[in-house]
């Protein structure tokens, strides 16, 4: 009965979603664009399917596992789809669609650092996440070191990445809407936060797989559609589609080689390095690795999430070529006519754009509501994976210590996942009008610098020690963060100073050494009884990493 | 009990041959991904006029996006050779392992 109630309020939500929408580059303010009913009702389509999921969901939400991991038997297939809904937000979509359109090669570049990450995750880490973990991440880092110390460490750590990713989320969500739906700001941020706590809460880990699952295959068909009906005008020839797009791009025939974004080689390298590395850092990628049933099926999500990746990045290759030539042509999609002016909306509507050239209003509805649902079903990742950083490891086990019943946890998993809803809704309308650009950056750079280095040296490491990971840890973190804050995007963009005081954009390539060496050193100083029983049970970590055995399994239903 | 099973499965020979076989396997791709892509950074930002040539007279395809298509493929063709021989060869031996270790419990 209680069930229904809730549902019916959820319903109640959803009349308030119909008034609003969106997904979420990072650009600055948006104009409010004419209500797009197109859009709107596909949107409340795939509202009302996720709904349905989640009602289902709730019913067999009942354990933490179920929370958490789905129970753990989520197959590697949908495991990859939800992997590659949860890589691919709409900042993929639009952004970097935007970015071949304006840089041509550059943009291609960054998208091979975005993917090169995958196969080293599976190469280093998938199966021994999968035979060590559970729940977060921190259950590797604090396996055999002191739990509270080890797990405050990496739930602080955690929680700054999402609520970094949040707010680029919830703010990009709010811009995205306004031009996207023609609504208001604050309603699309509502709407957003609503639903998200309503999947979260009631469906857990359940729910929110499927809505990445279903958002996933959204993503890929609506990108496809598009690219294809884009690339039939060119008749599927990319010499004629290259030879277009050159003749009439400012950049001629400099639009196929290196350009001027990745000029200078620090920055380059540390890019490729947060990229990379930040991937592997990530607490809501991290989570999904705990969802299969073993490390055959984890091993089997990589390969299937970095396949999607890898296409759905080519295609979006393709879709920004393609919108050179027919969204850069037509003075249609120009503020006041005139080609090579101002885009209508900005920069970042190419995708959009282009959707609308090539299919009319019904695909540029489609798409918008697609990048809508790719950012609800993003942010609902990131606040599952903060809740259960606050739940399973500060709760249950930093202040329970484990003696916490299961529905308690489920209990205070679920207010965190409330509370973080409404940080999110309050940060994202905070930061309306801020430029947000180093925003995900941040995130990215403090998950390279201060999750990576010590969840991969606990694996790898024998010598690692409590005193050693939570110098690495935290030296990591305030580095990453200090190096963003005093670089050109806070201390000049934000905070109005004249100079930066760091000269480099990327944190990753100073502050992960900060990390790795202080592990080192504090780890290799510290002689103490303790730090002699935690590098001997290395050993037996070792042999489960390897083999699995003792590995968290799955429950039965 | 589980110190006592892992004790058992470490000493057992096939556990090593698991760790060195698995292990050099992983790292030897991991470092092919890594020598490639980071070359090909090293690349971006030194020589950046070499990969804005074109593949062929008259071709509009240059070498940067050849060469970006072929470790996109290539990078993915190398999960799946890992996927494959991990969930087959190390998959049977690991439970080998266990199971020895299982026996030798009785």
């Amino acid at each position: 009965m209680r069930r229904i109630a809730q549902l019916v309020s959820a319903l109640g939500l959803f009349a308030v979603a119909v008034v609003a929408f969106a997904g979420g580059p990072l650009e600055g303010v948006t104009e409010k664009q004419a209500t797009n009913w197109h859009a709107i009702i596909m949107f409340c389509l795939f509202v009302s399917m996720t709904m349905g999921i989640t009602y289902w969901a709730a019913s067999r939400t009942k354990s933490t596992a179920d929370f958490y991991t789905a129970g753990g038997g989520i197959t590697g297939f949908q495991n990859g789809l939800a992997i590659a809904g949860d890589y691919m937000s709409a900042a993929t979509l639009l952004g970097l669609t935007a970015m071949v359109y304006s840089k041509g090669y550059d943009g291609y570049i960054y998208m091979l650092a975005f993917f090169a990450g995958w196969p080293i995750i599976l190469f280093l880490m998938a199966e021994r996440l999968r035979n060590l973990g559970k729940f977060t991440f921190s259950d590797i880092t604090a396996y055999r070191l002191d739990q509270g110390k080890v797990r405050t460490m990496a739930a602080i750590s955690s929680l700054v990445v999402v609520c970094f990713y949040l707010i680029a989320q919830m703010v990009g969500a709010g811009q995205l809407i306004k031009l996207l739906f023609g609504l208001d700001y604050n309603i699309a941020i509502f709407a957003v936060g609503i639903l998200m706590m309503v999947y979260v809460t009631f469906g857990g880990m359940v729910a929110t797989t499927w809505v990445q699952i279903i958002k996933a295959c959204m993503l890929l068909f609506g990108g496809t559609l598009v690219m294809f009906l884009a690339f039939s005008q060119f008749g599927f020839s990319f010499q004629t589609l290259l030879e277009k797009a050159t003749a009439v791009h400012k950049l001629g025939p400099k639009l196929m080689s290196p350009g001027s974004l990745l000029a200078d080689p620090v920055t380059a390298i540390s890019l490729g390095l947060g990229l990379m590395f930040g991937t592997a850092g990530l607490p809501h990628i991290l989570m999904r690795f705990f969802t299969v049933t073993d490390a055959k099926e984890a091993r089997k999500s990589v390969l299937y999430a970095s396949g999607f990746v890898a296409y759905f990045f080519n295609v979006i290759f393709l879709m920004g070529l393609c919108g050179i030539i027919i969204v850069g042509q037509n003075p249609e999609f120009f503020e006041d006519g005139t080609v090579g002016g101002k885009l209508v909306g900005g920069g970042n509507m190419v995708a959009m754009h282009l959707a609308k050239a090539v299919g009319g209003d019904m695909l540029l509805g489609f798409l918008a509501a697609v990048a809508f649902a790719t950012i609800l079903a993003v942010v609902s990742g990131l606040a599952l994976a903060g809740a259960s950083a606050i739940s399973h490891d500060l709760y249950a086990r930093v202040i329970k210590k484990g003696t916490a019943s299961e529905a308690s946890e489920i209990r205070v998993s679920r207010i965190a996942t409330i509370c973080l809803g409404f940080v999110a809704i309050i940060l994202g309308i905070l930061f309306e009008k801020q430029n947000i650009a180093f925003m995900v950056g941040l995130a990215f750079g403090v998950a390279a610098a201060a999750n990576f280095p010590v969840l991969i040296l606990s694996m790898y490491w024998k010598g690692l020690t409590t005193r050693g990971a939570l110098f690495g840890g935290y030296g990591g973190l305030v580095s990453a963060v200090l190096f963003v804050v005093f670089s050109k995007s806070v201390w000049v963009d934000v905070l109005h100073n004249a100079a930066p005081l760091f000269p480099y954009t990327q944190p990753a390539l100073f502050a992960m050494p900060i990390a790795f060496l202080l592990a080192y050193i504090f780890s290799k100083s510290d002689s103490s009884v303790r730090a002699g029983k935690e590098i001997e049970a290395f050993e037996d970590q070792y042999v489960r990493a390897q083999t699995g055995y003792g590995a968290a399994t799955a429950s039965n239903h | 009990m589980s110190s006592a099973m892992y004790e058992r499965m470490r000493a057992n020979p096939k556990f090593q041959e698991l760790v060195s076989k698995r292990g050099r396997f992983a790292w030897t791709l991991a470092f092919v991904v890594l020598t490639m892509f980071y070359g090909f950074v090293m690349v971006v930002a030194f020589n950046p006029a070499a990969l804005g040539q074109p593949v062929a007279e008259g071709s509009m395809l240059t070498v940067g996006v050849a060469v970006e298509l072929f470790m996109f493929i290539f990078f993915w063709t190398l999960t799946g050779l890992y996927v494959k021989r991990a969930n087959s060869e190390f998959d049977a031996l690991t439970q080998e392992i266990v199971k020895e270790a299982w026996k030798e419990n009785k």
